[in-house]
């Protein structure tokens, strides 16, 4: 097929992301506008995976001048073809702005959500078209494969993963090389290596957005596994409701097959590796990988007490390794560029990148990869552009279900496995979530522990008849019936399930619990003695409706204009007054007041 | 739910072909439990008893254990379902951003409780864990469609979109 020469090559994001908030209509949108400028021969559009910058999506980044237009509508499309392509002017309107300056950046390089990232596992997700194997060897993309395949011996392999100092990226941290040796030195006709992708955390999408976006880099990585532990088969798990991701993998599973990458006698090395996904059907206790190995085998997703450990006695019996998607995709990189470029980056106890995924009261939502070891506060204020409409942050909560809430004081907090694990949360996959000061953490800590105790599978009563008792007491305090003696309670379940449960699921499932209760004991207290919920969520706790305070009023109305049962009365320049009957406490009025004079009575 | 009237080994038959031929894509082995019940479930909107039975035959599994597995896993429904599925995520990042608002305006809207179906088998509600969309919270899901920072008001318009 004969292959023009493009001048200019439009990157359009096709992550779930931007999916969502409608790139495809903007990509039939601009292939229109192209064609009737009659500038398809010119420019080429190219679906990529995530760029990371959710929040801010349809993204568009035009090259080669490296232009980054966000939000962008397909009726955008006629003024950005007719003045960026045709003229080659800047669309102003289309550009970011960084909240924290108001300045508008046009290149991708510049803002800071990109430019404080170190990005080695994201490297190609969002400049590679994933449905592309060629765009992915042209980044050098299969050449440690063929190198560990040709010149390396396995346990050269693995020593050079446990030089990198590679550790789990799913939230455990365990060494990778260390895991890997286990399993290679199992002697055994048949081994696995399964690719855990049930990313299941609330709050995370790292492993969704690189099995989207670059999803060679883990098959590469698999193989490399495969071939240090003397694997021939591999399973990838992934949850049933990452579809464009299943999609992917499967395309790029098939590909591999087709140029001889996967299958039998690979690099003509007498290794031979297949692969193939298996779907999960919702259930995050699969997560746990004696689980995950149960789902496979046709069973329900319970775990099982180890020893054995997976790598004597795990898929079928046999010798199998478990490794999460990030972890595989650190794999390229290592036997590429070697352990010590590797272990250049990061602390000493922790090696290497985390992505970490930002969400919840932030600006900049998206996926972040930064090095090991960046402070709370320059993911947060740098990357993250500090705390929406400009509130005062109060908490972080890393790590999901299984991790803790961090505060204020720990804002210079390095992150890495073990400052954070001495700090009561954990690394878990990743997962950022961002509280403002409007946030309950009482009733954080009872959303947690609402999740666990439906996902728990029931098999082990301290996780199962536990995490119901203290969801039943949590339940008490945020609705207002919290009485003496149930902090204690609740501090004393928590031990018992820490120490009892079978898996990590059980194990953690109090984290949310204990951490809340450390850093916010006193808003506990409020709810149980006071009746009083500081931060106003808890609804049996607060006013049943609104009040004005006549002096802090100004009288602009814009409270008027919002209410939505018209119950805000008063004149332009004087105080309002909101009818107590008929308030429905929607908080439309408090969130418009542009001085701070609505509150709940 | 096969005819009651005429011919029921018939009706059965009929009601169960479309497995039959899935089948022949599996071999009896118990690994294949779980992308058998997805086929089914795909084929049929939900997992009637008949169905279960007649993979549990199949498979030679016990029928207990091939409950015992679709009872376990979130994504397996053993009642009939709504035409149109909203999904509404309460993953964290949607519980900070109000979530539980967009859920309480569609239960009122439709009239069902969280894992409900609607008389006219039209809208089924559950709410799930998270999508995976954090960047667009609060999200819910219609069928395959996301719509993401959502408020409760907007609620209406969307369910208006699949009546």
């Amino acid at each position: 097929m004969e292959q023009s020469i493009y001048r200019s090559h439009i990157l359009v994001c096709g992550g779930t992301g931007c999916v969502s908030s409608g790139c495809k209509e903007v990509q039939e949108a601009l292939k229109d506008e192209l064609k009737e400028k009659d500038l398809r021969d010119e420019v080429k559009i190219v679906e990529t995976g995530c760029h990371g910058f959710c929040e801010k999506g349809p993204i568009m980044v035009m090259y080669p001048e490296g232009v980054f237009y966000c939000e962008v509508t397909p009726e955008d499309m006629e003024e950005l073809v007719e003045e960026h392509i045709l003229k080659g002017r800047t669309v102003e309107r289309l550009l970011f702005t960084e909240p924290t300056s108001d300045d508008t950046i046009p290149s991708y390089t510049d803002i800071d959500f990109y430019s404080k990232q170190q990005r080695v596992v994201l490297s190609n997700c969002g400049k590679i078209d994933p449905e592309e194997i060629e765009e992915y060897i042209a980044k050098d993309g299969y050449e440690a494969v063929g190198r560990v395949l040709t010149n390396m011996e396995p346990q050269e392999v693995i020593d050079e993963v446990k030089d990198a100092g590679l550790r789990g990226r799913g939230g455990g941290g365990f060494p990778t090389g260390l895991k890997w040796q286990f399993a290679a030195d199992e002697d055994s006709d048949k081994k696995y290596v399964i690719c855990n992708a049930d990313e299941g955390d609330p709050g995370a999408f790292m492993d969704r957005s690189l099995l989207e976006g670059d999803p060679h880099r883990i098959i590469e990585g698999m193989i490399i596994a495969g071939y240090a532990m003397g694997a021939d088969e591999g399973y990838v798990y992934v949850r049933a409701e990452y579809p464009l991701a299943i999609d992917r993998l499967q395309k790029a599973i098939d590909q591999a097959e087709e140029y001889g990458l996967l299958g039998e006698n690979l690099f003509d090395s007498g290794f031979d590796f297949k692969l193939q996904i298996k779907k999960g059907a919702g259930a995050f206790v699969c997560g746990e990988e004696t689980a995950l190995m149960a789902s496979i085998e046709g069973k329900r997703g319970m775990p099982r007490p180890r020893p054995p450990f997976p790598a004597q006695k795990g898929l079928f019996g046999k010798p199998s390794n478990i490794n999460n998607v990030e972890s595989f995709a650190n794999v390229p990189y290592i036997m590429r560029e070697g352990a010590d470029a590797y272990n250049s980056i990061g602390t000493e106890g922790s090696k290497g990148t985390k992505v970490f995924a930002l969400t919840g009261n932030i600006n900049n939502t998206g996926l972040a990869e930064v090095p090991m070891g960046i402070t709370i506060e320059e993911i947060i204020y740098d990357i993250g552009g500090g705390i929406t409409e400009g509130k005062d942050f109060k908490a972080v909560q890393i790590g999901g279900p299984s991790g803790g809430c961090l505060t204020q004081e720990h804002l210079d907090l390095p992150i890495d496995y073990d400052s954070l694990i001495e700090a009561g949360a954990m690394m878990g996959s990743g997962g950022l979530v961002v509280m403002d000061e409007d946030t309950c953490m009482v009733d954080v800590a009872r959303f947690f522990l609402d999740f666990t105790q439906s996902e728990s599978c029931g098999k082990c009563t301290p996780c199962r008849e536990g995490t119901k008792r203290m969801l039943e007491i949590l339940e008490k305090i945020t609705s207002g019936e919290g009485e003496e003696g149930d902090i204690a309670q609740l501090e004393r379940l928590a031990e018992n399930i820490k120490s009892t449960s079978l898996c990590g699921l059980g194990q953690t499932a109090p984290n949310p619990v204990l951490s809340t209760l450390e850093y916010f004991r006193d808003e506990y207290e409020a709810h149980i003695y006071e009746d009083n919920c500081p931060a106003g969520v808890c609804e049996e706790l607060t006013g049943d409706y609104y009040v004005i305070d006549e002096d802090t009023c100004i009288g602009c109305t814009a409270c008027v204009d919002v209410c939505p049962v018209d119950v805000i009365s008063g004149e332009q320049g004087e105080a309002h007054v909101i009818d107590e009957e008929g308030c429905i406490t929607c908080g439309a009025c408090a969130e418009t007041c542009p001085v701070d004079a609505i509150s709940q009575a | 739910m096969a005819c009651q009237c005429g011919n029921e080994e018939q009706n059965r038959e009929e009601f169960l072909a479309p497995l039959r031929e899935l089948l022949e894509d599996y071999e009896s082995k118990e690994k294949y439990l779980i992308p058998i019940l997805q086929d089914a479930q795909e084929e049929y909107g939900y997992l009637p008893k008949d169905v279960l039975r007649e993979i549990s035959g199949f498979l030679n599994l016990s029928f207990s254990q091939v409950y015992g597995v679709a009872t376990f896993y979130s994504q397996f429904h053993l009642e009939p379902r709504g035409e149109n599925i909203i999904r509404v995520c309460m993953g964290t990042a949607c519980h900070v951003r109000g979530g539980e608002k967009i859920l309480e305006k569609i239960k009122d809207e439709l009239g069902i409780e969280d894992g409900g179906t609607t008389d006219d088998l039209h809208f089924t509600l559950e709410s799930v864990a998270c999508i995976g969309a954090c960047g667009l919270a609060p999200v819910i899901m219609v069928n395959d469609d996301t719509h993401g920072r959502l408020t409760p008001e907007q609620v209406p318009e969307i369910i208006e979109e699949y009546k």
